[in-house]
């Protein structure tokens, strides 16, 4: 057998956390525990675009598919990628160094186990995006929650409990119900294997009930409206690099998973139940944007527009177009690297002033340059200007919808109104007008490497905007065998 | 060298923009100046090809957007349209780009300022060259982004910050209708392409649409959805709200962005989408009605404005009126011809006001001004060529197009076309009037500014004159050289070619007599009304407007646009957000979700804590009832 190539990038994280534990320290002094996490996590970085490299994107199988017997007879472990999988790892393990870089001016107290907590989370999330059985991927969406909370719950803010806890309330609820509805796949067909159910199929009787149950998980971690409330009290209370992968990454899994799982193993519910995923997505966009408004605390904004954000994924996926998934594939990949530069971004003046509320600032610009520039380019990519990625992928979303749906598209679209106001009246009046905050004078621009975190999310950030072929390339047959698929599906029922 | 007619303004952009601190300003200034320059010098070898040797091409740079059957490439097309655009961008942009030398030369950051007019120059190059609807889209944003940078360049004022952000949004509205209607496009004919879509109209001609519960016809709801594009870009009414706030930025900006390229971009897409919008009878109309609403509408709140900037702003407004009832009557290349002599005596006159505001160290208000055309001499004489083109007198710029689209108007024979005509004329005499108005209050008359004594004026460097008299000379003699080759009759189609679509062939006959010398006696006449009222007797408008306050403060006010916008879409907005945020997510959400299950475990929790109460009988008593509970739960089952 070949080197195993995804079991390796799924382990190297918790190697490299295996090492921090057995090392003494935990001050965050020691810059050694921060050199072998940052190694670790670099080296899983370029394992993962080897990988990107190797891909063979003209097939449509799963590739790179490893399957060991685990629990005789039950439970394969089974793991293989295909052209959706591969984009998220790569944003994944692109993501965690940087999160590891920004730890120097965010992480005070225990830093060995943050970064800990911080390396076990990749081995988790990329675990999620190569699973190829149920029961795994259940095991690994779920681990993931256990890092995410201690992150929030040990090194949060003031209100740090309470958040971690409606965190863990609400997500855990919704995974309760895909649990049962795993283990009834397995009563009904037999096995958990995802490629034998993709030949399978899963009886249309049962599968409006079970797409309701994944569903009930994947729409919490979204988060899609009603359940959203957790994201923002989770955001603002996370240490800046915990947001960064709650919203870079951890949100990616419940997309991934409705487009591999919810549409995958249960299309015909899929198609009973887009009416009600439309109308929950352009709720999401319309009000959560009007929030976003309103809203005083400048992380609270970016999460509030995260969830409008999201809404536009979850509109493409069940598009069931081309364009659409394509979209929501891209608008995905795009938001990791937004949210989490705005994210960043917030944190910078956060370390600085300690505060997080718009009010303190104003006029920073002529203090602070190099910061204000690329805080603008990541705004706009929010807002989804032309030439950056976000473009493409809201642009796409909106083209597949209007196939499908007008007045669905035509109220998403009005959403891009409001996403442009949001996010041009936060960065006016923290960036633009007068210097009011005296206290302001004495912030020092971009350190080295915030600098650095910054710039490397800007290049493909501006890169995908102009140039979105190679993940177009990577994606396209795999998108393309999932329509088709589903489409089989609805045909032969 | 077509293609290097949109990298050098990029180039500039990148080298002022990002090495500007390293290279210094008047370096910066002189490489995006001479870039820019070099790009319309090949612009008008571009130009020149076309009109000697029908030069065409459609030059694909690269592949940008491919997701299953939508192929978006970059391209570069050049025809006899782009053309024409690309000499009036990249001519009127190097002439800013100049005069901004001179103009910025107390600002502490002209690299910036530089790299945003280049970073303009190409976004609106992107639009104009565009072979699909979706790069146009791209540089349609572009130049909607560069403009908020550019009024929001002071961005320590509070106002010109307001601005920018209004202006973004207000063209997101209109946005949002071009991007339903690329979306429909789309939908229809699965490509986005011109060429592709425009063969494909004439199938679709009779083709229903029920959208959104309405019943429309196909074509008719496209040309409508992109004509809310035109209208937010191009400040027509309802949509025009942002461009007169604009004048917070700089004055060469407004010269160049409001009013001689971006603004016509709207116009611009109608024309080049005149495949379609032939096709739609009722789209026509309804453009030629927005187009003389806005006219008119405009040229009103002209008349009582007091900020020099103001004026002209709602001038170009009204002119941009004009513009749009010429496509609406169907006169697409008299359209273009107008926008093309605009560019030239628009530029100049906002050019010429900055010089006049230089001057005066950044006083705007007309009735603060007053008595200097001596101590202005050039400026003076430059803005008087300047008014009488704009105003249409005899045998400058304006006159060609301006009365060509009045006459076309007549000759469309339909009752639209007679109303535009009317409205036409009688908004020509109007801008005479507001035109003049702003001449004589800002050079005649008393010396009426308190801050500055008269001796402290001065007349600006040679560097801000030189593109001023340069754009004197288009702004004369544009009109009379071009005017047989945009609007020639007989030979119309001769130098648009294939660009322009004619479903019927305009008409050649001439208007009566009467009809021809009507306008430009109204424009005549009006020098000495203006003089004599704004001059001679002041205290007659004084009266008037004392006697019509109503009148007055509805014009004043702009018709109340913004404090309606307020009161309808901006204060709901935010109050739904708030309510939204406290009542909806925290009150009734997170009450009866997470909280209201996290204090019901908790009550329970109480409940359990009690009983460990330390007392037997309660621990017998629980057990009694537990083991009551798993009997009865065997026996039942």
């Amino acid at each position: 057998m070949n080197f195993p190539i995804i079991s390796a990038l799924i382990l190297l994280p918790a190697i490299g956390s295996l090492f921090l534990f057995f090392s003494r320290s935990n001050n965050e002094k020691n810059t050694t525990i921060k050199y072998v996490a940052l190694f670790t996590s670099l080296v899983n970085f370029l394992l993962s675009i080897y990988l990107w490299l190797l891909f063979d994107q003209v097939s449509s199988e799963f590739q790179f598919v490893e399957d060991r017997e685990w629990l005789a007879g039950f439970v394969n472990y089974k793991v293989g990628i295909d052209g959706i999988s591969i984009l998220f790892i790569i944003l994944t393990t692109f993501i965690t160094p940087l999160c590891i870089i920004s730890v120097n001016n965010t992480i005070k107290i225990r830093l060995r186990d943050f970064l800990i907590a911080i390396l076990i989370m990749e081995s988790f999330m990329i675990g999620v995006f190569c699973s190829l059985d149920l029961v795994v991927f259940y095991l690994f969406f779920e681990a993931g929650l256990i890092p995410m909370f201690l992150i929030v719950g040990i090194w949060g803010g003031t209100r740090r409990i309470y958040s971690a806890f409606k965190f863990f309330l609400y997500t855990l609820l919704g995974s309760v119900l895909m649990l049962v509805a795993i283990i009834s796949i397995y009563w009904i067909s037999g096995t958990t294997d995802v490629v034998k159910l993709y030949e399978l199929g899963i009886d249309a009787k049962y599968q409006n009930l079970l797409w309701l149950a994944f569903f009930s998980s994947f729409a919490v971690k979204t988060p899609m409206w009603p359940v959203h409330t957790w994201l923002p009290d989770a955001h603002v209370e996370a240490p800046t690099a915990g947001s960064v992968l709650l919203a870079a990454i951890l949100l990616k899994m419940a997309g991934y998973g409705f487009i591999r799982f919810s549409l995958g193993l249960f299309p015909i519910a899929s198609e009973l139940f887009t009416p009600l995923i439309y109308v929950l997505s352009v709720i999401a966009i319309i009000f959560t944007s009007l929030i976003a408004l309103m809203q005083e605390d400048m992380k609270k904004l970016i999460a509030y527009s995260s969830v409008a954000h999201m809404g536009f994924v979850t509109l493409g996926i069940f598009t069931i177009q081309q364009q659409g998934i394509e979209g929501s594939i891209i608008q995905m990949i795009s938001h990791g690297l937004v949210s989490a530069a705005l994210f960043l971004c917030v944190g910078v003046v956060y370390d600085r002033m300690h505060s997080r509320l718009i009010t303190t600032y104003g006029g920073i610009v002529t203090i602070i340059p190099k910061y204000s520039v690329l805080f603008m380019i990541f705004a706009l990519a929010s807002l989804g200007l032309p030439g950056t990625s976000g473009f493409i992928g809201e642009f796409l979303i909106l083209m597949g919808a209007f196939k499908d749906n007008f007045l669905v598209a035509v109220v998403a679209s009005l959403g891009v109104i409001l996403g442009a106001a949001y996010i041009l009246w936060l960065y006016k009046r923290v960036v633009f007008g007068e210097l009011v905050n005296k206290d302001l004078e004495k912030m020092k621009d971009l350190n080295r490497s915030e600098y650095f975190i910054l710039i490397s999310l800007a290049i493909p950030i501006i890169f995908f905007g102009f140039y979105p072929e190679p993940l177009f390339n990577t994606i396209e047959v795999s998108v393309n065998n999932l329509i088709s698929m589903y489409n089989l599906n609805l045909i032969n029922k | 060298m077509e293609l290097s007619i949109i990298t050098l303004p990029l180039v500039a952009a990148i080298i002022s923009g990002f090495f500007g601190k390293y290279i210094g300003d008047r370096n910066s200034e002189i490489i995006t100046s001479l870039l820019v320059s070099i790009a319309a010098i090949f612009s008008f070898i571009v130009f020149y090809n076309v009109i000697v040797n029908q030069y065409e091409d459609n030059i694909i740079i690269a592949t940008w957007i491919n997701s299953g059957s939508l192929d978006v490439n970059w391209s570069m097309k050049i025809d006899p349209l782009s053309a024409v655009m690309l000499v009036v961008v990249t001519s009127v942009s190097a002439l800013v780009h100049i005069y901004s030398i001179g103009y910025m030369s107390h600002d502490p950051h002209k690299p910036r300022f530089m790299a945003y007019l280049s970073l303009f120059t190409f976004a609106m190059l992107m639009l104009v060259t565009s072979d699909n609807f979706i790069q146009l889209f791209f540089g349609w944003e572009g130049v909607g982004l560069c403009s908020y940078f550019l009024i929001g360049f002071w961005f320590k004022k509070e106002s010109a910050n307001a601005a920018a952000i209004k202006a973004f949004v207000v063209n997101r509205v209109g946005d949002f209708g071009f991007a339903l209607g690329i979306f429909l496009i789309f939908y229809l004919f699965g490509t986005v392409n011109y060429e592709e879509v425009f063969q494909q109209i004439p199938n679709i001609t009779d083709q229903k649409l029920n959208f959104l519960g309405i019943e429309a016809n196909t074509i008719d709801l496209i040309c409508l959805l992109l004509f809310i594009g035109a209208m937010g870009k191009s400040a027509q009414i309802l949509l025009h709200t942002w461009l007169p706030d604009a004048m917070e930025g700089p004055t060469p900006v407004s010269a160049l962005i409001h009013a001689a390229t971006m603004v016509t971009a709207g116009v611009f897409l109608v024309v080049r989408c005149s495949p379609i919008y032939e096709y739609s009878e009722l789209a026509l109309n309804i453009i030629t009605i927005v187009g003389m609403t806005t006219a008119i509408f405009a040229a009103t709140v002209a008349l009582v404005q007091t900020d020099i900037k103001k004026i002209i702003a709602y001038s170009t407004c009204s002119q941009l009126g004009y513009m749009f009832f010429a496509t609406g009557v169907g006169a697409y290349n008299v359209a273009m011809f107008h926008l093309f002599t605009h560019a030239f005596f628009k530029a100049l006159l906002f050019l010429g006001s900055g010089s006049v505001i230089h001057a005066f160290k950044d006083e705007q208000n007309i009735n603060n001004m007053g008595g200097i055309w001596k101590k202005l001499p050039y400026t003076y004489t430059l803005m008087i060529i300047g008014t009488l083109a704009l105003t249409g007198f005899p045998f400058l710029s304006g006159f060609y197009s301006k009365d060509a689209i009045i006459e076309f108007a007549y000759l469309r024979g339909n009752t639209t076309g007679y109303y535009a005509a009317g409205i036409g004329i009688f908004t020509a005499f109007l801008t005479s009037i507001y035109s003049w108005r702003l001449i004589f209050k800002t050079f005649h008359g008393d010396y009426n500014n308190k801050k500055i004594k008269i001796e402290e004026t001065h007349e600006s460097p040679a560097v801000m004159l030189l593109p001023l008299i340069l754009l004197s000379i288009g702004a004369v003699f544009a009109g009379f050289i071009f005017k047989e080759l945009f609007i020639g009759y007989g030979e119309t189609s001769k130098y648009w070619g294939e660009s322009i679509f004619f479903l019927e062939p305009l008409s050649t006959k001439h208007p009566p007599i009467w009809f021809l010398v009507l306008t430009p006696i109204l424009v005549v006449t009006s020098i000495p009304i203006s003089y004599y009222l704004f001059v001679k007797n002041k205290n007659l408008p004084d009266a008037i407007i004392k006697n019509n306050q109503p009148l007055y403060k509805f014009l004043l006010n702009k018709w109340y646009f913004d404090e309606l916008y307020e009161y309808i879409f901006i204060r709901p907005s935010k109050k739904i957000g708030l309510f939204l945020w406290k009542f909806f997510d925290i009150k009734i959400i997170d009450q009866f979700g997470p909280d209201g299950v996290s204090s019901i475990i908790k009550k329970i929790s109480i409940k359990a804590n009690k009983f460990q109460s330390g007392y037997i009988y309660h621990y017998a008593f629980v057990m009694l009832l537990g083991f009551s509970a798993f009997l009865t739960f065997l026996i039942i089952r």
